[in-house]
């Protein structure tokens, strides 16, 4: 069964440590919010996690292994999404996301893809650039690739933030299938969120 | 023994060494300094051909045999630094940097300063002159990336990448100027061309190359230990000692 | 492998959807041409001497032009974040973007050249030979960029420390490059010089993504 494991990470910047050592153990069903005020470290230690930054101390582990051994599989159960979207302005929303899906190793079909936007309700412009899109309408294509990504470990940095109420309840939704469904979710916001089960909070800093 | 290595490539460690290190080795590039300058200057003969104005490879060719050590140097500590990610390494790169690029310089100074009287030309694109000059743009490029980088873990490790890949570079940028020297000019002008090199000016170009190498490590002990006093100014250990002490008071 | 396509045609889209960017490398390859002349004089056999070495120069400019846009649009909305993390090969993925920005960025430049050529007017074994030297030289010279750019990700002086850290690499292209035409010209024969040329190129397309690869790394720690 694959854990997400922390053995007293900690990063530096500027040669002093973000924080102090972190440990803790995500288990499949399980989500973990990560507070804490600006700066406190917590892309940071989202990146940690997902690999792109390296551990001043500790390692991560995954389904018991560090990630550093098991690269490719960690990979291909690994979705993260940082602040920025990862989108592409001049391409269709379509055509987003099945570049996305091949890269994250779990590729997918036109009709697919179609019928994931058309449920985030943007399937009347799912085939024109995302420059003409707002910026909410973006999010939810970004919604919509989380639907459709395979990927057991989620790990989003500041996931709700600039989303409307409606947008809000979505993604919820689409957080407790993923939970619902033994996978594990990693995120940080600065708002209480009700995915219908415990949400482990963590908070760094003082 | 892989433990002792790695004991000294501990910057508190290497700080104490390289303080008592740096004042020896600075007396004896002194000395070799004279040394070598004497024997190039007063005792060698002149030479048949060129006179007294030869006298200038007694500083040229040691200053270009240094660059291209330095340079090697810099790109053996890069792979050690990205090998193991020793802090060490990365301050030992950029502490051999500018000395390493003003060696270059001086080389191409020479080069000129002894072209003059010779060919007529203040500048000679000879196969070594322009290998020179380009291994100086590959000094100034480290430079140039490691200054403009602000986060300093991100600068060392992409100096270090750029100097692998410079070294690398440098034989086969050596060899297509070769080249394209022969074609261009014929073999009629060589800097170095020196068919029969009395002993004494051979002792001459070793005591200054000599000289040199002991005058560079000095100047990067001294200057890696500058680099760990700012680089490690937020530990206990650095601000106990007492030039640091002394400097807050 | 379906990933490498996928991602070399995802590139060439948005190379295509954004002709301005695309484009000003290949103006400024022909702006340059004009220069020379212009500086030097309109004589014919000063023209036919220079002509080889001024077109590579140019066209190793124009390719520097278009180097730092190799990974800066994906750097900045995230995707090369998404690059990094994937399960495929970080190498194969970079080689991708590689021959991408090649086939938008290099290839026009050889079209160009014999035409530009004409300007300067060498004889057509010679336009020949110069659009062979750029087919073997311009995609060494987007690998070897390609690691310029990469360290350089989103760091102040980007565009001109790029140049400063990649023209002495380029040194041996340029020479073999234009040497070629020029040994054509001299009836020596280029054999030896595309052989050079294309012994460069696969070495340097089998590094150059491995040391991409690392400097992307660092880029994003």
């Amino acid at each position: 069964m694959s854990q997400l494991q922390a053995i007293a990470i900690s990063c530096e910047r500027g040669g002093r440590p973000l924080f102090a050592p972190q440990s803790f153990t995500l288990s499949p069903g399980q989500a973990m919010q990560i507070e804490g005020g600006n700066g406190s470290g917590k892309t940071s230690l989202l990146r940690m996690v997902c690999g792109l930054a390296p551990t001043a101390s500790g390692e991560v582990r995954w389904g018991g292994q560090a990630i550093a051994e098991v690269r490719h599989a960690f990979s291909l159960d690994l979705l993260y999404l940082g602040h920025s979207l990862g989108l592409k302005d001049e391409l269709s929303a379509v055509e987003n996301l099945r570049v996305a899906s091949v890269l994250a190793g779990h590729p997918v079909g036109h009709e697919e893809a179609l019928q994931a936007l058309q449920a985030q309700g943007l399937g009347s412009r799912s085939h024109l650039p995302l420059r003409v899109l707002s910026q909410g309408q973006k999010r939810r294509v970004a919604l919509a690739r989380l639907q459709l990504s395979k990927a057991r470990l989620w790990v989003l940095d500041e996931p709700f933030v600039a989303l409307d109420t409606l947008a809000v309840l979505a993604l919820q939704q689409v957080l407790r299938q993923h939970l619902a469904q033994d996978g594990l979710l990693l995120f940080t916001s600065h708002q209480a969120v009700d995915l219908g089960g415990a949400v482990l909070p963590w908070r760094l800093g003082a | 023994m892989t433990m002792r290595w790695f004991y000294y490539a501990a910057p508190q460690t290497f700080y104490g060494l390289a303080g008592r290190l740096w004042p020896w080795l600075a007396a004896l590039a002194l000395a070799l300094t004279v040394a070598g300058l004497w024997v190039g200057f007063a005792l060698a003969p002149a030479d048949a051909q060129q006179g007294e104005g030869y006298r200038i490879i007694f500083m040229h060719v040691p200053a270009s045999w240094m660059s291209m050590v330095i340079y090697l140097a810099m790109a053996f500590w890069s792979v050690l630094g990205l090998t193991f990610n020793t802090r060490l390494s990365g301050m030992m790169t950029r502490a051999l940097a500018p000395t390493g690029a003003i060696f270059a310089f001086l080389s191409l100074w020479t080069g000129a300063l002894w072209g003059k009287p010779m060919w007529g030309t203040w500048w000679v694109w000879d196969a070594r002159l322009t290998s020179e000059l380009i291994l100086f743009f590959l000094y100034l490029g480290y430079i140039a990336l490691t200054s403009a980088i602000d986060d300093v873990r991100r600068a060392d490790r992409a100096g270090a990448l750029i100097a692998i890949v410079g070294a690398i570079n440098v034989p086969i940028i050596y060899f297509s100027v070769k080249w394209w020297n022969t074609l261009h000019q014929g073999a009629s002008v060589s800097l170095t061309r020196s068919p029969s090199m009395a002993q004494l000016m051979l002792w001459g170009m070793l005591l200054m190359a000599l000289a040199m190498w002991v005058y560079t490590l000095a100047i990067v002990c001294y200057r890696v230990r500058t680099l760990i006093i700012e680089r490690e100014c937020h530990t206990d250990w650095v601000q106990a000692l007492p030039e640091v002490a002394g400097a807050k008071a | 492998m379906n990933a490498f396509f996928a991602l070399v045609a995802r590139d060439l889209r948005l190379a295509f959807r954004r002709k301005a960017e695309v484009l000003s490398g290949v103006f400024f390859f022909v702006v340059v041409a004009a220069l020379f002349p212009l500086a030097i004089g309109p004589e014919a056999a000063t023209l036919r001497h220079i002509g080889p070495g001024v077109l590579w120069v140019g066209a190793l400019l124009a390719s520097m032009l278009t180097l730092p846009r190799l990974f800066e649009n994906d750097w900045r909305d995230g995707s090369l974040e998404h690059l990094v993390l994937s399960p495929h090969p970080l190498g194969l993925l970079v080689l991708g973007k590689i021959v991408a920005h090649w086939l938008v960025s290099g290839l026009p430049l050889v079209a160009l050249a014999p035409l530009l050529g004409l300007q300067f007017d060498l004889p057509s074994d010679a336009l020949g030979m110069l659009a062979l030297s750029l087919l073997l030289g311009t995609p060494v010279l987007s690998c070897i960029g390609a690691i310029g750019a990469a360290l350089t990700l989103g760091v102040r002086g980007g565009g001109v420390l790029v140049a400063l850290l990649v023209l002495p690499l380029f040194v041996p292209v340029l020479v073999f490059g234009a040497g070629a035409v020029e040994a054509l010209n001299s009836g020596l024969g280029a054999q030896a010089h595309v052989s050079i040329l294309l012994a460069m190129l696969l070495p340097a397309v089998f590094f150059s993504p491995w040391a991409c690869s690392a400097a992307l790394r660092i880029a994003l720690e």
